[in-house]
């Protein structure tokens, strides 16, 4: 009796001191977002609503708005998706269909293996050697064939929005890829069999079968690829270029949140500019927090109904 | 032209374009790691490992300060969080699966493994640097040992999920108590699993930059203790590469080559091991 009473209570000690972790990564996401919001407070009452769109950012007279970093911070992500969707889908595709059978897994190792590149090297690689590649090339052929768009206006200097986000849709390419060939191995064999038996062709098998079949997962990979570049600051701080202004054109250099946390944040003098940085941060996880949040309810969501 | 030539066609298109996209995604990445191998293999030599920085302009020195600082704080980082995600997986997976607290985690975890590490950079400067202030090793480690967490909570969660259930039932139709049960039998099944997930957490922190920006700062000095300013790889990197000058620019590739190959080193070792096991 006394011993299964003492096993017992080992058991309860156990579970209790379990629950008191699981219950410290709660409280640690709680303390993140209020420690956050307290220290932002100095800026919140200062600029008010108004500091996600003010586009003034003036350390001297302490005047500070978030519009440049967050358009920069949207835009940047924005275009590394265009880019690295159709690329990563594309080479998702040779992955599981075309490629020949000794290729696939070698070559999707090779795509695993380029996610775990830290992203400093990304950034640094676009430095020294995409964006002199930009300037001297890219740029000025884009500015005589297309330079009638204002996108694609200005003079060319290499680091900049395009470049930036360049860097960034090939960091998030082996991701976006990886992910996406693994939900198409899960369609069933079954299924495009049957569709090639029908007298499809790949593209067809592909179009109809696998693309309709994985899009949950395919929609769920980009969402979270998203969450990635919206946040990624060392890939970014390198190349876009830290300058405060607004500009149609891709080639002017611009800025993410995170590139000016990472620039700015240890030379902040002023007790407003700092709390206006911590702002920033505030802003960043919270849009980052919605993107991941969607993306685990649409994933969940998938996972409820492909049980059914 | 027919409805099958059409199709042909198309076919044909979408084929050679998704070809051309696996061709591209190839070609940029073995150009980008060619380039850290040729320029960082060229920079690195016995100095490199052995002396401490030169300052700003002159030739030669090494980085070895912020080699062992990198290895320190991550070897700290990981000595806080592996127990702390140990045991708040084995809570997700042994008692937590349906209960609120064990959701809210669970949710709270992937939130958090995707969290921008920048932010974790700005929380901790918040809580320990401004605290103890001043910059210190302690902060770079709790940064890193934040982003860890998270990771290490969700592998090891699916690691014990991953084990047996005939494993649990035979520990305890033999009388084993469950916390018995739990540490002698099922974290000895999932234990290859949990490593892993471990080394891979690792794999991740060892190149992360943005949390140490803030934290640990650097420093070109050897370190006293973890409470001032530490040099570090990553942050060393970033500083050199935005310098002016050419040597510090080949340093930074030096680094990043050892970075690189450190990181890549260690996640082909866990997939091997991941491999023979399932």
């Amino acid at each position: 009796m006394n011993q299964a009473t003492r096993k017992l209570s080992g058991d309860t000690i156990f579970r209790a001191l379990t629950m008191t972790f699981a219950a410290g990564v709660v409280l640690l996401f709680v303390t993140l977002i209020v420690v956050l919001w307290k220290e932002s407070q100095l800026s919140i009452d200062a600029f008010g609503f108004g500091f996600l769109f003010s586009s003034d950012w003036n350390p001297v007279t302490e005047k500070f708005g978030a519009w440049i970093p967050i358009f920069g911070t949207l835009v940047s992500t924005f275009l590394a998706l265009l880019f690295a969707i159709p690329l990563s889908l594309g080479i998702a595709l040779f992955l599981t269909e075309l490629a020949p059978a000794w290729l696939r897994t070698p070559f999707g190792t090779a795509i695993e293996l380029l996610a775990a590149i830290p992203s400093i090297v990304y950034g640094m690689w676009g430095l020294f050697v995409l964006a002199p590649l930009m300037a001297d090339h890219v740029q000025p052929w884009l500015g005589e064939h297309l330079g009638f768009i204002p996108l694609f206006s200005g003079p060319s200097m290499g680091i900049g929005m395009l470049t930036a986000s360049l860097v960034l849709a090939l960091m998030i390419i082996p991701f976006i890829a990886s992910v996406t060939r693994d939900v198409f191995l899960m369609v069933p064999q079954n299924l495009k069999e049957a569709a090639y038996g029908l007298g499809c062709t790949t593209w067809e098998v592909a179009r109809d079968i696998t693309i309709p079949y994985g899009k949950k997962g395919i929609v769920g990979a980009v969402f979270l690829g998203m969450g990635r570049a919206l946040g990624e600051t060392m890939a970014v701080t390198f190349v876009i270029g830290n300058a405060y202004h607004l500009s149609w054109s891709l080639f002017a250099p611009g800025n993410s949140i995170a590139s000016t946390l990472a620039n700015e944040f240890t030379e902040a003098d002023g007790d407003l500019y700092l709390s206006s940085l911590i702002e920033l941060g505030l802003v960043l996880f919270l849009i980052t927090f919605t993107v991941l949040t969607l993306a685990q309810l649409w994933l969940r969501r998938g996972m409820q109904e492909s049980d059914r | 032209m027919n409805n099958m030539q059409r199709r042909k066609i198309i076919n044909g298109t979408v084929l050679v374009l998704s070809t051309a996209a696996a061709m591209i995604g190839l070609v940029m990445l073995t150009w980008i790691l060619g380039d850290v191998a040729i320029k960082g293999a060229s920079a690195i030599n016995w100095d490199f490992f052995t002396q401490l920085p030169s300052p700003p302009g002159d030739e030669g020195g090494g980085l070895a300060n912020a080699i062992v600082g990198t290895l320190l704080m991550t070897v700290v980082a990981t000595l806080i969080s592996v127990p702390f995600g140990v045991m708040a997986g084995t809570y997700l997976s042994e008692f937590g699966r349906q209960t609120a607290l064990g959701s809210t985690a669970r949710f709270v975890a992937d939130i958090l493994v995707s969290a921008p590490s920048i932010v974790i950079g700005v929380f901790v400067y918040l809580l320990v640097v401004k605290t103890m202030g001043n910059f210190s090793g302690w902060a770079g480690a709790i940064a890193l040992s934040i982003i860890m967490l998270p990771v290490i909570t969700r592998t090891t969660e699916e690691m014990l999920r991953m084990v047996p259930k005939e494993m649990r039932e035979s520990a305890l139709a033999l009388g084993a108590p469950y916390c018995k049960m739990l540490v002698q039998v099922i974290y000895r099944c999932a234990m290859t699993g949990m490593i892993t997930g471990i080394m891979l957490a690792v794999a991740r922190v060892a190149g992360e930059t943005a949390p140490l920006l803030f934290t640990s700062l650097n420093s070109p000095y050897w370190m006293q203790s973890m409470n001032e300013p530490m040099a570090n790889m990553t942050v060393a990197l970033f500083n050199y590469a935005m310098s002016p000058y050419d040597d510090w620019h080949a340093k930074a590739w030096g680094m990043a080559f050892l970075i690189t190959m450190s990181v890549l080193v260690v996640t082909i070792i866990t997939r091997i091991s991941l491999h023979k096991r399932s």
